[in-house]
């Protein structure tokens, strides 16, 4: 329907064809000029030399990422061997993303399943629903999240009230806490693409499916998740990237002890590291990653279409 | 290029009102009933911003906003690193009138001789404090942080401030602080990554929070901050390590390029008053640097166990090293911290 | 054979529906309840009291997040008018600008601020500012959350638009109506539900954002996040409870407001 629409429009005219330079130029300039140009600088600072805690020198200099990988030891006379203490903090922060990703999906898939199946009418509700918590700030929902599972809050008390444990579940502070938060502020963004892709399901596949007596985990496996996948796909995105370069959940819920990429990032510029190269690396190998997995995404995307 | 730098200048800068003051400051440390005090006084805006720890205000002043306050509130070695960066602006005895109510010992300080950049806020002690109803034997030893008992392992929290933590280590350790010896450092470093294993958080403004809501079973803290924590209901003790502690003075210091320097200096003027630093110290429960504050000071601050030592209790500032030497130091801490 | 009408139902999806609702609302309604709670204390329930409420209005930190709040809504209310011009443009543009040069790339562009990790975008934004020495305040707070938000506002309306036929523009164009009159009394007001969607998801994103603003404010300037975040940070108090049970409830009356005016869009369609 859209393609016929410009089409049509090509040939005949709604008379925009003439205004598309004027029209694109203040999303192109904004864009550009504030982000583009920053990360482009960015790009720069990660090859300068630190100034004493905080700020750059503008000379030329690959100790960024001569510390990022290379290990020295503390005087900086050692041989050289790989360092793996970053490398860890970027696995750890993978690892995370993706566990959270994974349980997004467990739960989400089925949720969004769940939701695109109801009636018609109810629908809505549903999706307004699941909706509501991804309009609440996330600040908030991580707050909430750490007023609930702390050595005395509300979820220990309960557990102990009820007599199932005797001393509270040290829970705050640790992975594991990082790992619900992530989970927590990101489960909206898999159900709803999810939600869309099954939504334009066609039931008459599984309908024929079944006639040729597949049984029904087989018609998941094999129809219907091949069909939903770009819904899929897009989900995991939305949950492993924001996931990957988090700040809140680790620093509020993690303690600040079990580092992450965010928190590396941001102890560069806002903590007592004050090493703005460093930091500017490690930014610049966090989005090199992440333009990766989406580049790899729209391969994936354009290979279904075809 | 500055076209374009002048239009967002001219964006983000708001038109400055006549009496208008930007204050850098800890958190919590200063009462709102002074603020408005002041502004009564003086018919001066005051805002504030927070930070949590020198270095970290350090870092964001580098970050663009030196210029856009008119006074901080750094410990004794960062005012001497921040002399030395050429952040600080000097002030001469007469644009304040009360200058002579500094005590004297706080008068002639290493950090700032002859008091050309700071005026003393409040001083203190940096140690830890331990919840009682955890654990109940003797805690005045830097092990209960650095190689805890069973009870308190994973149930510690550790300012997040590189000067302190690294002093503290120093003296459990028994090496001298802006050592170069690398067999000390070495070992200084091996010793914290073991003990890190430990700790359940790092945080500074955190550190009251994590002993009142019982996140935290021990955790290094200043002493009117663990005072405080007392008062909100923790039963938690003030420790004096028989290796060291830490003694702190924060000063309040003139900002280069501040905005508004005249207010500045009403404004340390104005915290040089005995009754209004004994304000400042009556809600932060440190103690003053300013003379004839006595009078002031409430019981239970002046008594209070945080600020009275035993007898035979040792102290040490944290040494402010020469840059080399503190790029070893940076990387202990980076170690530690990631 | 039963299983004929059973094509839809998979055994515990039901289940992990409702595990998916309690872990995304069993947080915020915790701590609604709590925002209610008379005693000081956080965890020991001492009645129910509104008195939070009115400390987050009167208190003694009343006047730092009146002006937090003053500052994140007038942001995200000029953030997120400037995006949806913008990303107006952008669509008409993009949908009915037929074939031309240079659409993937314009369209990577504008997708840009949603592929670019937060933190990522937080640091280049403070390196630029710092770099041409511009002072960070309300004004770099302002230009980094218009950046951002544009295509938050840009896929709803494209979304809209490529659902309209052109047919309705051409017969007004047949009829002598200017390009601008075409756009002004035809297209606006039917792209309308996917500019006012857009403009509130620009809004409520310019609202949430926390990193970004949290490097780029200058002196004296928090927004509600900001200065929630550095309240929290000392304890998360019971008025902290009253404030973001008000931003739930704003969230809540948002969304509910996007969901009417699709269902008027529809309906009109």
């Amino acid at each position: 329907m859209a393609a016929e629409a410009t089409s049509r429009s090509a040939r005949s005219g709604t008379g925009w064809q003439g205004l598309v330079l004027p029209l694109l130029l203040p999303s192109w300039l904004v864009i550009g000029i504030f982000m583009l140009v920053p990360v482009a600088l960015m790009a720069v600072y990660s090859f300068l030399t630190k100034d004493f805690r905080g700020g750059i020198v503008w000379q030329f200099s690959l100790d960024a990422y001569d510390q990022f990988f290379v290990e020295r030891g503390l005087f900086g006379d050692e041989p050289p061997l790989p360092n793996w203490t970053y490398i860890t903090i970027f696995w750890r922060s993978i690892w995370q993303a993706g566990l959270a990703t994974l349980l997004c999906l467990i739960i989400g898939f089925p949720t969004a399943w769940f939701i695109a199946t109801r009636n018609p009418r109810h629908r809505a509700l549903w999706v307004f629903l699941i909706t509501v918590p991804y309009w609440v700030n996330l600040l908030i929902r991580t707050v909430s999240m750490r007023f609930l599972l702390r050595d005395h809050g509300p979820f220990n008390e309960m557990l102990m009230a009820i007599g199932l444990i005797d001393s509270p579940l040290r829970i705050i502070n640790t992975d594991l806490a990082v790992q619900i938060g992530l989970f927590y502020s990101y489960l909206p963004f898999m159900v709803l693409p999810i939600y869309a892709a099954v939504e334009r399901y066609n039931f008459a596949l599984s309908e024929a499916a079944r006639d040729l007596y597949a049984g029904p985990w087989t018609v998941l496996r094999e129809i219907v998740l091949p069909t939903v996948k770009p819904g899929i796909v897009a989900g995991c995105i939305l949950v492993f990237v924001p996931s990957l370069g988090a700040f809140l959940a680790p620093d509020l819920l993690g303690g600040a002890r079990t580092y992450m990429i965010g928190s590396l990032i941001d102890e560069q510029f806002r903590g007592s590291a004050g090493n703005w190269p460093f930091g500017s690396a490690v930014a610049m190998i966090l989005l090199t990653m992440v333009l990766a997995v989406l580049l790899w995404q729209v391969r994936v995307a354009t290979r279904e279409k075809r | 290029m500055k076209k374009l730098a002048l239009v967002f200048t001219l964006l983000s800068t708001p038109a400055f009102a006549a009496g208008e003051l930007k204050v850098y400051h800890w958190f919590e440390y200063m009462p709102q009933e002074l603020v408005d005090k002041f502004k009564a006084e003086t018919g001066i805006n005051v805002t504030i911003d927070t930070y949590d720890s020198n270095e970290a205000m350090l870092a964001s002043l580098k970050a663009g906003r030196l210029g856009q306050y008119d006074v901080a509130v750094p410990g004794d070695y960062m005012v001497k690193i921040m002399a030395d960066q050429g952040l600080l602006d000097s002030f001469t005895a007469d644009e304040m009138p009360n200058f002579d109510n500094i005590q004297d010992e706080w008068l002639d300080v290493p950090f700032d001789p002859g008091r050309k950049h700071s005026i003393p806020y409040q001083w203190g002690s940096t140690a830890f404090s331990v919840n009682r109803d955890v654990y109940k034997g003797d805690i005045n030893t830097l092990a209960i942080i650095f190689d805890p008992p069973e009870e308190l392992k994973g149930r510690i929290n550790v300012l997040d401030s590189q000067g302190e933590v690294l002093a503290l280590a120093s003296m459990y350790m028994g090496i001298p602080q802006c050592t170069q010896d690398r067999d000390q450092l070495k070992t200084l470093m091996a010793m914290l990554l073991e003990a890190k294993a430990n700790w359940a958080s790092f945080g500074s403004d955190t550190a009251k929070d994590v002993l009142v809501s019982g996140d935290a079973a021990a955790g290094m803290i200043y002493n009117g901050f663990s005072a405080k924590a007392r008062a909100e209901g923790a039963n938690i003790e003030y420790a004096y390590p028989k290796e060291g502690a830490v003694v702190w003075m924060d000063n309040v210091v003139l900002l280069k390029d501040a905005p508004n320097r005249e207010n500045a200096l009403k404004f340390m003027n104005f915290l040089l008053d005995p009754k209004n630093a004994a304000a400042v110290t009556n809600y932060a429960a440190y103690t003053p640097g300013v003379k004839g504050t006595e009078p002031f000071l409430a019981d239970e601050i002046k008594n209070s166990p945080e600020n009275n030592p035993p007898e035979g209790a040792t102290f040490d500032f944290v040494a402010a090293c020469d840059k080399e030497t503190q790029r070893l130091y940076d990387t202990i801490w980076t170690n530690l911290k990631r | 054979m039963a299983a004929r009408t059973d094509i839809r139902r998979y055994m515990g999806f039901g289940a992990l529906t409702a595990l998916c609702l309690t872990v995304l609302y069993v947080p915020l309604i915790v701590v609604a309840v709590y925002s209610f709670n008379a005693s000081r204390s956080i965890t020991a329930w001492g009645g129910f009291s509104t008195h939070w409420y009115v400390d987050v209005f009167v208190g003694p930190e009343a006047p730092i997040f009146r002006a937090a709040a003053w500052n994140s809504i007038s942001i995200a209310f000029l953030a997120s008018t400037a995006a949806t011009v913008i990303a107006v443009a952008a669509a008409v543009a993009m949908v009915r600008g037929g074939r031309f040069r240079g659409r993937q790339t314009s369209f990577a562009i504008i997708s840009l601020p949603l592929m670019v990790p937060e933190i990522v975008i937080a640091v280049a934004t403070l390196i630029f500012f710092t770099t041409i020495g511009v002072r960070t305040g309300y004004g770099t707070i302002l230009i980094a959350h218009i950046t951002f938000c544009i295509p938050f506002a840009y896929l709803p309306i494209s979304a809209r638009l490529q659902g309209i036929e052109d047919t309705y523009e051409l017969a007004a164009r047949d009829l002598y109506a200017t390009r601008w009159q075409a756009f002004r009394l035809i297209l606006l007001p039917l792209m309308m539900p996917g500019v006012i969607s857009g403009w509130l998801l620009a809004f409520i994103i310019s609202l949430d954002d926390f990193i970004i603003t949290n490097f780029v404010k200058g002196a004296g300037m928090e927004t509600l996040p900001t200065a929630i975040f550095g309240s929290v940070k000392q304890g998360i108090k019971p008025n902290i409870m009253a404030i973001s049970t008000l931003m739930l409830a704003v969230s809540v009356i948002f969304v509910t407001l996007s969901y009417l005016i699709n269902r008027i869009g529809q309906k009109a369609r």
